[in-house]
């Protein structure tokens, strides 16, 4: 597989991004299928909620308040996450961020660390940060191993190995444990994860974890899974430290009810996930007994203090929108150059990036909408990537490489031609005359230079008709006069 | 009753038939229509390759050119979808109260074609005749912006001798987005060829649509790859009489 760059500073624009995902049709292969069983899944459930609409709603409405109202709830959870035990820490930037979780791993003199259920994580690039600092870390959520030992990039936020197919976690699994004769049976291969887990699991007394929701109202942490491989490191082991977004927090525990029914249903298909832990501070003689949440910035308040993008923090990372997106079914995640990638991935990077980087996924989305339909908290993603897209536009208006690019002269020169009818038809005129020389006798064009080939590469382009339907009209008021 | 043609800049240009299909159907059915020769572009174009200023001035000379029609009828779903979605956006954006207003004013007055003649004229069998097998590419404009809902689906199953074909995953997208069709033309294109494998599989003779741009994406991989299928404006299968098909047999 070639190199996959998910550094959003270092990656490829998305249309060069794609073309070695393009050409890869096992992975293709596995993106859409893995898809397409999840979208079936999904379907059945949300058409068997009548009040799915209501849900939508209300999950909105729940999560516009909390970015109306974000200070105020993260103080109270700070209090109330204090109050019962556990220590919070603030970050503004990811690199605040490793500083303090390594910080906090040196305090317990700890040489390993298990991990689970943190994309916010892959975010801030703490994996490599904690291994040049010479801690041994590893991943505990199935999909996760795979990638780690395979020595390969989450291509989805939920299912983040949905790009691997099942031969292909056989092979990773036989090199990496040593076991020559596995199957890809997917019992055996369970078996394998189950017995490689239990040994971190036992015998690594910290752990790092994600966050799905913090609850203002009681200071409680959520991780929704479906292995129980997070509850096992929520659990076992002596000190937990959460690292969370700070837009992840929910006013109060009853605001779990409608989070819930939609995120496992938005998310991998099902009425409820397997496993949903909570929990609040530190109990003790149960669970870790030192706790640590560590609230992330990295560009959120930016996000928050733009009334038209706000939105984009309502996400609760369900992945509905990528499953939904067609353009993420043929290329999968990788081309994103994020660990966020699809329609959501395609508005946060971006925008996390402060638009200094990634400035092409926000046109790499053909603008169908799917996303903002299937999204349970009804971020109006499209609306968002026309924002995002006048504004890559406004700071390519500075460059003179693009002041030339043949597209945006295009658009410029048709801009003046819109504003004036007669200029329009003028250029209608000349249009006809100019595209004659590339029609062929079929009455069609099958080449076109600059821009245009970039359509004729895979289309063809019906020659333009004789006579414009304006001409028609004016011709034919002239006979009934 | 009145109606303004708004032909949209590439119907004009590139698919003059489509506007002469709208005349004749239009017309039959009593509409007195008329054609304001100084129309261009609506701006969806620019707007959606990130184009604001430029898909504001197009925006304002819309509502300018048209705040006193009775109604103003669009045979493009995505060109209705820009002015119903983005319009107001726009004029409140760069603070024009006054334009916002009166785009307010004229919205409820703004029809796509299935639109106008389902809800404005009441009209579901305008007496077509098209003995042929269709598929309907529901636009994604038409679908998610302005929920057409069944109605090119109420209008198709009135027209006499037409067998419709149901079309697999019909609420996909066939990769066209405008301008992402040569800023992503791989993604599109393997969009395109999903799209068309669906088409293509119902085995109908004409693939029709509200939207000529998708028509213009899938009617040009058609052509490439010799699929042996025709798109076709839904206004020019509505258009289309006994008279004519024989006509056009001869």
């Amino acid at each position: 597989m070639s190199h996959v760059e998910l550094d959003p500073r270092f990656a490829s624009p998305f249309p060069q991004a794609v073309l070695p995902v393009l050409r890869n049709p096992q992975l293709r292969k596995n993106v859409a299928h893995a898809i397409d069983v999840i979208q079936t899944k999904r379907g059945r459930l949300v058409t068997e909620k009548t009040d799915w609409q209501e849900l939508r709603n209300s999950a909105a409405a729940i999560r516009s308040h909390v970015l109306e109202n974000l200070g105020a709830y993260l103080e109270e959870f700070e209090y109330r996450c204090t109050a019962a035990g556990g220590q919070v820490h603030w970050a503004a930037d990811a690199d605040e961020a490793r500083q303090l979780i390594l910080e906090l791993l040196r305090q317990e003199k700890a040489s390993e660390v298990i991990k689970i259920k943190t994309m916010t994580s892959a975010e801030i690039q703490l994996n490599p940060f904690l291994q040049a600092a010479g801690l041994d870390v590893f991943e505990t959520d199935l999909a996760e191993i795979i990638l780690q030992l395979g020595d390969l990039e989450p291509s989805h936020i939920v299912v983040p190995a949905l790009h691997v197919n099942r031969s292909q976690v056989r092979e990773i699994f036989a090199r990496r444990m040593g076991l020559k004769d596995l199957s890809d049976d997917p019992k055996e291969l369970t078996n394998a994860a189950r017995h490689y887990l239990r040994q971190k699991f036992l015998t690594i007394p910290t752990a790092i974890s994600g966050a799905n929701f913090l609850i203002a109202e009681t200071g409680s942490v959520a991780v929704v899974e479906s292995e129980g491989n997070g509850r096992m490191c929520l659990t076992l082991p002596r000190t937990l430290i959460t690292l969370a977004g700070i837009e992840k927090v929910l006013p109060r525990f009853q605001d779990l009810e409608v989070m819930l029914q939609l995120l496992a249903r938005s998310a991998t298909g099902e009425r409820m996930n397997p496993y949903t832990s909570l929990w609040t501070g530190v109990t003790a003689g149960d669970g870790p007994q030192r706790f640590h949440v560590v609230l992330l910035d990295n560009g959120r308040t930016s996000i928050l203090s733009k009334p038209k993008q706000r939105q984009t923090l309502k996400c609760i990372r369900c992945a509905a929108c990528m499953n939904a997106c067609p353009v993420y079914r043929q290329t999968g995640g990788h081309a994103y150059g994020s660990v966020y990638p699809g329609p959501i991935g395609a508005i946060l990077t971006p925008q996390l990036m402060q638009m200094h980087y990634a400035q092409s996924l926000p046109f790499a989305s053909s603008l169908c909408g799917a996303c903002y339909e299937a999204c349970p908290v009804k971020i109006n993603i499209p609306e968002v990537l026309l924002e995002l897209r006048s504004q890559v536009v406004n700071q390519e208006r500075k460059q003179t490489g693009r002041f030339l690019d043949p597209l945006y002269l295009g658009l410029r020169v048709a801009n003046l031609l819109f504003a004036w009818a007669l200029l329009f038809h003028a250029a209608q005129w000349a249009g006809r005359l100019g595209l004659r020389l590339f029609t062929r006798k079929d009455g069609w064009i099958h080449w076109l230079p600059s821009v245009g080939g970039k359509w004729t590469q895979t289309r063809d382009l019906r020659g333009l008709p004789a006579q414009s339907f304006h001409q028609w009209w004016a011709a034919r008021a002239k006979e009934t006069k | 009753m009145r109606a303004s043609l708004f032909i949209t800049c590439y119907n004009d240009t590139l698919y003059p038939e489509t506007g002469r299909a709208v005349v004749r159907l239009l017309e039959k059915l009593g509409v007195e229509l008329d054609f304001l020769p100084r129309q261009t572009c609506c701006g969806q174009m620019h707007a959606n390759t990130g184009f604001r200023a430029e898909a504001y001035s197009q925006a304002k000379r819309f509502v300018r050119l048209y705040r006193d029609a009775e109604s103003v009828v669009i045979p493009s779903s995505s060109c209705v979808a820009m002015i119903r979605d983005q319009y107001p956006g726009l004029f409140q954006e760069l603070g024009n109260e006054a334009l916002r207003q009166e785009l307010a004013v004229l919205l409820p007055r703004v029809f796509e074609l299935s639109e106008f003649l389902i809800d404005r004229l009441g009209v579901e069998d305008v007496g077509a005749y098209f003995p042929h097998r269709v598929v309907y590419h529901a636009s994604c404009h038409g679908v998610r912006a302005l929920h057409l809902g069944d109605r090119p689906y109420r209008l198709l199953a009135k027209v006499r001798g037409l067998e419709l074909a149901t079309l697999p995953n019909v609420d996909r997208c066939c990769g066209f987005g405008g301008t992402f069709s040569v800023k992503n033309a791989e993604v599109s294109s393997a969009m395109l060829a999903v799209k068309l494998q669906d088409i293509v599989s119902t085995g109908a003779e004409y693939c029709t649509a509200l939207d000529n741009s998708c028509l213009m994406h899938l009617g040009g991989a058609m052509h490439r790859q010799y699929a042996g299928m025709k798109t076709l404006h839904l206004a020019q299968i509505l258009a289309s009489t006994e008279e004519a098909q024989a006509e056009a047999a001869q």
